[in-house]
């Protein structure tokens, strides 16, 4: 796996992530997780849709990155895959935050172009982008972005709940994200409308809750 | 030409180029604040009065500055909405941001919630002077990033223990100006001045320390005369 991939995963990279819980802030305020044993669940149904779709576009991006593609339309077709606004505001606040940490780190005119064309990225299309400039691979990319999609919910469920450390993160390290990134990989270098398009209605209507929740009470974490 | 200075021909060589024609860059870097708002950070432990002080110095300044707020809420909008209501500044000037639980992460290990909300604010008020980060309530070693805050204030208070700016850490030793607050109530928390102020002096060396109480000043002059010199 490239450096690059394994920074931009690391919780200690400067990208703004540690304000985004994922989704866990609001299911834990509705009681839907309280401990360890309603992790797995949560988890792994957000790998296999947010985390699935984070995947499939950080790859394509990555291979855009090398192969030359139409920022825009990456874009606008991951767009059109997250109908929740707060969640396309939560994923554009952490690419641009990759973005401002990624142009001192990989400066590349690839990186500003596509900076030109989408000044406020989705974070999944930045991170692929990044890994792409530095010579990592789609899969490398694909793996940084599901790893991301779980990894901050479940420090987000450490800090809301105290849970165990150990079992949470035993928990991650159960998750298959090789499957995932290996099927996000395979279509890479595909046409962007053809591109997967997994989906959580659930995830969505939280996060739409969380947001509305802000204006009445700020919660600790942005989304 | 050689990069580490001019010869020309009588033995030395200057660190600059005087001739007027020379087109080469400019050697020195810009001033770091160069075309954006002072950033002061406000930081301290919960109930320091971080906010009191925050709401004083828009008092202050406000009318002198073109000044603007951000707040790192812990858990409600209760900072922000104190200053909203105080009607020291312009709600519109206020932005507040999450931390995800951790303060110290939002102001020193990853500023990004905090500069994009700086940035929002110099895109929304056009050439504003200064602009002053409230960090979330924390513990003694939470200090801003330089990256964040061009200087800092650390704000401690009486009730907190007269030990204080003797256990040191990097909030108390480092801050460019310590705050010792609340010293009305010194006398009824039992906390004493003197060994506070020479303290903290012993611990800062030539760094400044200023002791105020919002009570009897409530516009803080002293921290303001201090902001003042720095902008």
């Amino acid at each position: 796996m490239d450096l690059s991939a394994l920074i931009l995963a690391d919780s200690r990279f400067p990208g703004g992530g540690h304000v985004h819980s994922g989704g866990l802030e609001e299911v834990v305020a509705r009681k839907l997780v309280t401990s360890v044993r309603d992790l797995p669940g949560f988890l792994s149904g957000r790998l296999r849709t947010a985390g699935h779709l984070a995947a499939v576009f950080a790859a394509a991006s990555a291979h855009a990155a090398v192969a030359g593609g139409n920022w825009s339309r990456l874009d606008s077709e991951l767009d059109a895959r997250t109908p929740s606004l707060a969640q396309r505001e939560a994923s554009r606040a952490q690419g641009r935050g990759t973005a401002r940490a990624g142009r001192i780190a990989w400066p590349s005119p690839v990186l500003d172009a596509l900076l030109a064309e989408t000044p406020r990225p989705h974070h999944p299309i930045v991170l692929g982008a990044l890994v792409g400039i530095a010579g990592g691979s789609p899969y490398d990319a694909a793996m940084a972005a599901a790893y991301l999609s779980v990894s901050g919910p479940a420090s987000a469920a450490v800090r809301l709940l105290g849970l165990d450390p150990f079992a949470v993160n035993a928990v991650v390290a159960r998750l298959d994200l090789a499957a995932v990134c290996a099927e996000a990989a395979a279509v890479a270098g595909d046409d962007p409308a053809a591109l997967p398009s997994p989906g959580s209605p659930a995830l969505d209507l939280f996060a739409e809750a969380h947001a509305r929740h802000h204006e009445e009470e700020v919660r600790l974490f942005a989304s | 030409m050689p990069a580490e200075g001019h010869g020309h021909g009588h033995g030395h060589v200057h660190p600059v180029s005087f001739d007027p024609t020379a087109t080469e860059p400019d050697h020195y870097d810009a001033a770091p604040t160069a075309g954006r708002a002072y950033r002061i950070g406000i930081g301290g432990p919960v109930g320091s009065g971080k906010t009191a002080l925050t709401a004083a110095l828009c008092r202050a300044l406000g009318d002198e500055l073109n000044l603007a707020v951000v707040t790192n809420d812990i858990y409600t909008t209760e900072d922000a909405d104190f200053l909203r209501r105080a009607g020291v500044l312009d709600p519109a000037r206020i932005e507040a941001v999450q931390t995800g639980a951790c303060p110290h992460t939002a102001i020193r290990d990853d500023i990004t919630a905090n500069l994009d909300a700086v940035e929002r604010l110099e895109e929304k008020f056009p050439g504003l002077d200064l602009v002053i980060i409230e960090s979330g309530g924390d513990n003694l070693t939470a200090v801003f990033s330089r990256g964040l805050a061009d200087s800092q204030i650390f704000v401690v208070d009486v009730a907190g223990g007269d030990k204080v700016p003797r256990k040191g850490g990097p909030g108390v030793t480092t801050a460019d100006l310590l705050v010792i607050n609340k010293i009305d109530i010194a006398r009824l928390v039992g906390a004493d001045m003197d060994v506070m102020t020479s303290d903290a002096h012993r611990m800062r060396g030539e760094l400044p320390v200023i002791t105020q109480s919002l009570v009897d000043t409530p516009d803080a002059p002293a921290v303001a005369d201090w902001v003042r010199s720095l902008l």
